[in-house]
């Protein structure tokens, strides 16, 4: 590896106020400075942006994929959780 | 050997799923499980891609020092460094496969990684600028929409977004055949010139035929591929045709000419020693081109260093504070 290999960094961007900040992809940089800049130049060259999140892709932890049943099926058997379970009368009207 | 046995079914198992999933049109994401060819064949693909963008800028570089005016300057400016964009979200994507960057570089830069052998050719005039972003990035475009469904997510988003950006490209190439072939009777000639000697190039872009096509088969199977080189082809000329009518332009093939019984545009045949001779290296400006990309990489190594030793510097002294304070 030669020394002047930049780490890894992945960009997030909020594209306008109101909006959480969204993967937008990733990018090299030396530090987290220029990693904003190199961001703005990669990912922001139509005014997608008004904010930018980078973090090195190294601190990420992530789950597994392998994990999925375990992590998530169990909410499949679940259906009491969304409002479409219950008959509310049709007299009733929105609720 | 009841372990290997074992491991096997496993693995049939896998590629069970994994050819469900594709076939359900659900994306495949970076640490999802994988065949390795699928792998490999996307690391491939992608970072050609990639390395299209890049050495893609050369050609039209070439003439930014010599727009006409500021307004075209300024357009191919933003236009060139799109590309560049373009080059560093597919090498984004590229490395969400477990390849490291400077691997691709290196590749390039040995001769080993190929890229579009149209950017093989010279740009000799103003009016290639114009043929360029009309043809090149039209033909680009036609393989681009139908790249956004690929089965792979990064390089799908990737596409998405370059598709959203090209569509400038093409018309600001468009807007230059119009003013030459409106032009002067010099620049009418300089026009055709450039439609005539980027035609064909444009129409080797999709690769060739589908009966020749060595990883065809496979890639469509897994939706890396969602149409085939000839119809993109035949999609670009149906598109394309009417563009060069309206300009006034003589399309340079004599057996163009509109099948009414196929509601598609018939064409000559491509010449394709020429394109295996460009792909081989051996086109107008392969060396040039690889060459120039390897002394920007060199030339740009102290600023790379320096970078990272300014970074040290300042996070050493940031440590050095918070240990003050």
């Amino acid at each position: 590896m030669s020394k002047s290999n930049w780490p890894l960094w992945e960009v997030f961007i909020r594209s306008k106020q109101g909006l959480s900040h969204k993967h937008v992809g990733s990018l090299h940089a030396a530090d987290a400075e220029m990693a904003i800049e190199n961001a703005r130049d990669v990912y922001t060259r139509r005014m997608e942006g008004i904010s930018i999140w980078v973090v090195p892709s190294s601190e990420i932890s992530a789950s597994s994929p392998d994990d999925k049943d375990i992590m998530y099926e169990p909410a499949n058997d679940k259906v009491y959780r969304h409002p479409t379970f219950y008959n509310i009368p049709p007299e009733i009207g929105h609720m | 050997m009841p372990l290997l046995t074992c491991a096997h079914m496993e693995n049939v198992d896998l590629m069970d799923r994994f050819q469900q999933t594709i076939d359900a049109e659900v994306k495949i994401e970076p640490k999802d499980w994988m065949p390795d060819k699928y792998r490999k064949t996307l690391i491939r693909q992608i970072s050609q891609h990639a390395h299209s963008e890049i050495v893609g800028m050369l050609p039209e570089g070439n003439w930014i020092t010599r727009a006409p005016n500021l307004r075209r300057k300024a357009i191919l400016l933003a236009k060139v460094q799109d590309e560049a964009g373009h080059g560093l979200y597919l090498y984004s994507a590229a490395e969400t496969m477990g390849v490291d960057r400077d691997f691709l570089f290196e590749e390039l830069h040995e001769g080993r990684a190929k890229y579009s052998s149209i950017f093989n050719y010279p740009t000799t005039s103003w009016a290639d600028i114009g043929a360029i972003g009309w043809l090149v990035d039209g033909a680009a475009i036609v393989n681009q929409v139908s790249l956004q469904r690929t089965s792979y997510g990064p390089y799908s988003r990737a596409m998405v977004r370059i598709c959203k950006e090209e569509s400038f490209h093409q018309r600001q190439g468009y807007e230059i055949m119009i003013s030459l072939a409106k032009g002067s009777a010099v620049q009418k000639k300089m026009a055709q010139d450039a439609f005539n000697r980027w035609w064909w190039p444009s129409l080797m872009m999709f690769g060739p035929h589908d009966s020749e096509s060595t990883h065809s088969a496979q890639n469509t199977i897994w939706k890396i591929k969602r149409h085939s080189n000839d119809e993109l082809r035949q999609k670009f000329v149906d598109m394309t045709v009417p563009q060069a009518e309206y300009l006034g332009l003589t399309i340079p093939d004599p057996n163009l000419a509109w099948n009414e019984e196929r509601g598609h545009y018939d064409f000559g045949e491509i010449d394709w020693t020429e394109f295996m001779q460009v792909v081989k290296g051996n086109g107008p400006c392969n060396k040039e081109r690889v060459a120039a990309r390897k002394d920007a990489y060199a030339k740009g190594e102290w600023v790379r260093e320096a970078a990272v030793a300014h970074a040290e510097k300042k996070a050493a002294r940031k440590l050095k504070e918070n240990v003050r304070a």
